[in-house]
């Protein structure tokens, strides 16, 4: 069940957030983003929920006006992929209370957190709703110690 | 603009991120990125020390314009030194921006390792998963190295909290991904299999990943895990939808457990032990039942996730492949499916029935199910879900059923998607040959794919009936007769136009009798088409001519005055003109019994793996098709056409493709023809194999190629000496055969381009060479275009390209010869690939040789292969760049050179060269503004070569200083000697 990458984009193609669980360079993953973005924008909405492209499996669903976009590999279990998703979005509502696109954009790192803690090198880490927020929220109350001295960086002259 | 809700709100990051939406166009967005770039840029640069918040902000903000799709290229140190911050909310933009921007390679690898370290050992378990979690998402070897002996530890450590516990066990089956070497499970084996049994659902949900990967890998040292899970299975599968709490999930007991311990068992066979094979048939039955069950919930997840658990199972029962009981019932399961209002449910019953049809136990019953899947691929509004019905008919098809599937895929064929209808005919030509009963179903079959989607019929597919009915005798006469009548049709396609060329040209002569199909109507049928038709198949139809000549003689003045035409005889491609040449003259001075020996009918073509098949499996993909081909086979035993010799099928692939012609390919193999007289008993070997070079005629096809091939050069000569090596050039006193010395300007070619790819190497009068070139670490691929600048043919074109001297062990080129001939006006294009061995300072030779109207040419260019093309960009900060200029302080690591400007002192041309140069041109550097400085890591096979580079330009004396720093002299002295020639 290992999930290669995960994208959010809005209805005009706009990458909302983006998770490669497969090392790839910046070059290729804008090329697959802009490839998939494409077809998956092109389907219509009665359209099943699964794709074939390239050797992967794709599994995407629209909530509101964000397209949620997970690619598998073949031998992995498309329902359940379209649950993880949907945990997702329970978790990210839950979080943020009615959760829409703008949350998303304004606070893009905590819907990476959240992420994190439901899915880890593209295998879900922990599926119970109440632990993974427990999880971030703990993180969100803990209380923050005294600063520290940076010390600059060193300036040298060349020769 | 929403309040940020919770936690640590960052306004300037708020603000920012507004205006960015506030932008009206994409150049407005842009300035506005440039402008708080620049902003960013002096904070992290300015004296005053900053706070941890404002980098924190400052590191988001960047992170925010990376996400955006622009380039970061700094700010990386600040977010490394925001890891060891103790505020956690700054440690983990830290980490975030670690995540998504820190490549494997980085420089900066090390002090985030040391940070990692640090919270790993910290036994703050927030901090510790923080830590995890970027080992997860980087998943560096370096990382590996570091932490893959570490973890394991933590991972079964009994004090270990559980979140902890959760993420080391994913980090690890990451860094197992990335550096299965570096991860050795050894002692921990069985404390791992045993978290199987922990408590804590999210442990085992995380773990069981984790085990599944290593049991792929080591799957007998991990096969105690197989009873843990089925009891864990029966577990999860008995208890009661409320039982498990937050693990259930709309009324179902923990789905993603469920799938992942399904998944599992996939890893290996079926126990052996009688008691947990009970047990494990119990779950599955009780997984079938549940799906009879009312549903708890109306909700879509509800039944989601229900039937991710049932597909799994189903996986799992047909990897098993022992059941017989539950295969029925899976399919009779997924034929429910077929029906259900969701596309999805019907899709994936489409997708998981394709394996049930290969299994003996179940094929039978995914038979009975053929009308709704035929239904489903006229009716179903999603091609998605009408490939998977195509691909269903393909796998259920057996001898019982063919000729009603072939006939629907044939029907579906008239309206289906593009995207689809080249694997369609592909199968409909598979499914025709290999359940043919009797042949003259299978012509037609294929005549009906080439009239309905012609476009897409594919060589394969048209080599392949031609092959067939040349095998067959008792279908050649129908195949003449249909393909006859076929061409008929006012307008037919090109593919029928080859085979109806190619079959009249062998068998015509079987429905001759018939005064409505006599030889001259035959002739003027296929002749009718001819003009309408590409360069290849008109060079077919010629041969087909002269076959029929051979057949009916009493064609042979009209074909003649055909061959004769000046269309034919002058025809402006060189292939056309040849075989209208040659056979003309064949036809009037052989023989008739030696026209009968070279034109005699093709031999049978040696029975081997469909060319078809080949072909579809290289499309799906390995695996996607062999499962089911080797099932039928199994199955269906011997086919008729020799299916059953099909054992190396990656050597029968490699094999077919590899004689797939190029499109003039010679169909009769004329051009390999030995002298006529020889002894008869070659004449099979003088028909060339269309499918397969590597058959039983090849060693015969480079025989004498070249000197029938000069003949020809000059066709009004040629008259008399047709199969005779002609003699015409080679007495012309030609100047020396040996290389040309370089050109004396071949060295300031080479300097052109040092600081680019691409352009023009070399342009006389006659000859344009053009460049194009591209690099990789040490490997580069070079693209020449060599353009005939004349109207006149060049003959005997051959390039060479040496590596002088030592440069052969130290650079490796490889080409393929080039084709000989270069038309008027014409350009042929050679591909080079290169390797870089050791650094080096020479250039490669390219020695070029040709005829120009009887003239040899020869001429030698250096080869623009320089060692900064193997340079790869090494971005670092100020600090880092004079630590090691420092470390490269030996006299003889450094090269130095002050020379007068040659060209433009102008900023941005200096750039633009120093970028095409290949290293990273870094800012804010040198504390001379002026100045440039540019860092890189010359990539060789055997080593790596950091360079380090500075340019100071004095625009008022017009003069340059250069020196360049590298771990190697050699290098040094080089790049020092190949850039005062630049600026």
């Amino acid at each position: 069940m290992t999930m290669q990458f995960m994208l959010l984009f809005s209805r005009q193609g706009k990458l909302r957030l983006q998770k490669w669980y497969v090392p790839l360079s910046d070059k290729e993953k804008k090329k697959i983003t802009r490839e998939l973005v494409q077809t998956v924008l092109a389907r219509k909405p009665k359209m099943c929920s699964f794709l074939e492209w390239r050797d992967l499996k794709i599994v995407y669903k629209r909530y509101a006006s964000l397209y949620f976009c997970c690619a598998i590999e073949d031998q992995d279990n498309e329902l359940i992929t379209l649950e993880i998703i949907h945990r997702y979005v329970e978790l990210l509502d839950k979080y943020f209370g009615s959760v829409c696109e703008l949350d998303i954009i304004f606070n893009f790192e905590k819907a990476y957190f959240i992420l994190d803690e439901f899915l880890l090198g593209g295998e879900a880490q922990e599926t119970s709703k109440k632990n993974v927020l427990k999880a971030i929220e703990q993180a969100d109350l803990l209380q923050e110690s005294q600063s520290e001295d940076w010390g600059s960086l060193p300036n040298e002259e060349l020769l | 603009m929403p309040a940020v809700s919770k936690g640590d709100g960052m306004r300037g990051l708020a603000v920012f991120i507004s205006d960015i939406r506030n932008c009206k166009s994409k150049e407005a967005e842009i300035k506005r990125i440039n402008k708080e770039l620049a902003n960013i840029r002096s904070k992290f640069k300015g004296d005053k020390a900053l706070d941890g918040y404002s980098k924190k902000k400052y590191v988001c903000k960047l992170l925010f314009i990376f996400l955006l799709g622009h380039d970061i290229d700094f700010g990386h140190m600040e977010a490394v030194n925001l890891l060891s911050s103790n505020k956690y909310t700054e440690k983990q933009i830290g980490y975030l921006f670690i995540s998504v921007l820190v490549n494997s390679n980085s420089e900066l690898i090390r002090l985030i390792n040391n940070a990692i370290k640090n919270d790993l050992s910290s036994r703050n378990p927030t901090f510790m998963c923080l830590a995890l979690h970027c080992i997860a998402n980087v998943g560096s070897r370096e990382m590996a190295e570091a932490f893959a002996s570490e973890i394991p530890r933590i991972l079964v450590a009994g004090d270990t909290m559980d979140s902890v516990k959760q993420s080391a066990a994913l980090c690890l089956l990451r860094l197992y991904k990335t550096s299965p070497d570096l991860v050795l499970m050894g002692e921990w084996t069985s404390r791992v299999v045993h978290l199987l049994n922990d408590q804590h659902m999210g442990v085992v949900t995380a773990a069981i990943s984790l085990i599944t990967c290593l049991s792929q890998k080591n799957p007998d040292e991990f096969k105690t895990c197989v009873s843990l899970a089925v009891s864990r299975l029966s577990r999860i599968v008995s208890s009661a939808s409320t039982d498990l709490q937050d693990y259930t999930y709309y009324f179902v007991p923990a789905p993603w457990l469920s799938c992942k311990l399904l998944r599992l068992l996939q890893c290996y066979p079926p126990p052996e032990d009688g008691a947990v094979k009970g047990r494990l048939v119990e779950c599955l039955e009780t997984i079938l039942n549940k799906a009879q069950e009312p549903p708890k919930s109306k909700k879509v997840q509800h039944s989601n996730a229900k039937n991710a658990i049932l597909f799994e199972a189903i996986s799992l029962i047909i990897h098993y492949d022992s059941e017989p009981n539950l295969l029925v019932r899976a399919c009779n399961q997924l034929g429910q499916f077929l029906q259900h209002r969701e596309t999805n449910l019907r899709y994936l019953a489409l997708e998981s029935m394709c394996t049930l049809a290969s299994s003996e136990f179940s094929h039978e019953a995914v038979k009975t199910h053929i009308e709704t899947v035929i239904n489903a691929l006229k009716t179903e509004r999603d091609v998605s879900v009408r490939q998977r019905a195509a691909d269903l008919l393909y796998a259920m098809c057996d001898r019982s059923n063919a000729k009603q599937i072939v006939a629907e895929m044939l029907s579906y064929l008239e309206t289906a998607d593009y995207s689809i209808r080249e694997e369609m005919v592909l199968k409909v030509a598979i499914l025709a040959e290999k359940y043919a009963v009797d042949y003259s179903w299978y012509v037609d079959t294929i005549l009906n794919l080439i009239r309905i989607a012609g476009d897409y019929v594919s060589e394969e597919v048209w080599y392949r009936v031609i092959q067939i009915v040349i095998n067959r005798d008792d279908v050649q006469g129908y195949a003449a007769k249909t393909v006859f009548e076929a061409l008929q049709a006012p307008a037919c396609h090109e593919n029928m136009v080859k085979v109806g060329g190619y079959i009249l040209g062998e068998f015509g002569n079987l429905i001759a009798g018939d005064p409505r199909s006599s030889p001259l109507v035959q002739f003027n049928l296929l002749h009718s088409k001819f003009h309408l038709c590409s360069v290849p198949t008109r060079a077919l139809l010629l041969s087909a001519y002269i076959k029929f000549i051979n057949l009916f003689p009493e064609t042979k003045p009209t074909i003649q005055e055909v061959l004769r035409c000046d269309s034919q005889i002058r025809n402006s491609d060189v292939e056309l003109q040849q075989r209208a040449v040659e056979y003309l003259k064949l036809s009037s001075i052989a023989s008739t019994d030696v026209l009968a020996t070279v034109l005699e009918e093709m031999p049978p073509f040696p029975e081997r793996e469909s060319s078809i098949l080949a072909k579809l499996k290289k499309k799906k993909g390995p695996g996607a098709v062999s499962v089911t081909e080797l099932e039928d086979n199994k199955r269906e035993g011997g086919e008729l056409n020799g299916s059953s010799d099909r054992g190396p099928d990656i050597a029968a692939m490699a094999a077919s493709n590899a004689s797939t012609p190029s499109p003039s390919a010679d169909l009769l193999g004329i051009r390999s023809a030995a002298p006529v007289g020889a002894a008869p008993t070659s004449a099979g070997s003088l028909l060339v194999d269309v499918f397969s070079e590597a058959g039983p005629a090849a060693p015969s096809l480079a025989v004498n190629d070249d000197g029938f091939l000069r003949d020809l050069e000059q066709p009004t000569e040629a008259s008399d000496a047709l199969l005779v090596e002609g003699s015409g050039d080679s007495d012309s006193a030609p100047p020396s055969e040996d290389p040309a010395a370089p050109l004396s300007e071949a060295d300031e070619l080479l300097n052109k381009f040092v600081c680019k790819n691409n352009g023009v190497l070399f342009e006389n009068q006659l000859l344009q060479i053009g460049i194009k070139s591209e690099y990789r670490q040490n490997l580069g691929r070079m693209y020449l275009f060599y353009g005939n600048k004349t109207s006149v043919q060049f003959a005997s074109f051959s390039t060479t390209v040496t590596c002088p001297g030592e440069l052969q062990s130290q650079l490796n080129v490889q080409t393929k010869p080039v084709e000989p001939i270069v038309e008027g006006g014409a350009q042929i294009q050679q591909v080079l690939n290169i390797e870089c061995l050791t650094d080096f300072s020479d250039a490669p030779l390219l020695n070029i040789k040709f005829r120009y109207g009887g003239a040899l040419q020869n001429l030698t260019l250096k080869l623009p292969v320089t060692i900064n093309k193997f340079f790869q960009p090494t971005e670092m900060l100020s600090h880092d760049f004079f630590q090691r200029w420092k470390q490269l302080s030996q006299p003889q690591q450094e090269a130095q050179k002050i020379f007068k400007a040659n060209h433009s002192m102008d900023t941005e041309v200096l750039k633009a060269k120093l970028l095409g140069l290949g290293m990273a041109l870094l800012d804010n550097v040198d504390p001379n503004p002026e100045n440039y400085v540019c860092a890189g890591v010359i990539q060789t096979k055997g080593q790596q070569v950091g360079c380090l580079l500075r340019l100071e330009p004095n625009a008022q004396a017009q003069m340059y200083r250069l020196t360049l720093r590298c771990s190697k002299d050699s290098v040094s002295r080089r790049l020092c000697e190949l850039l005062a020639q630049q600026f």
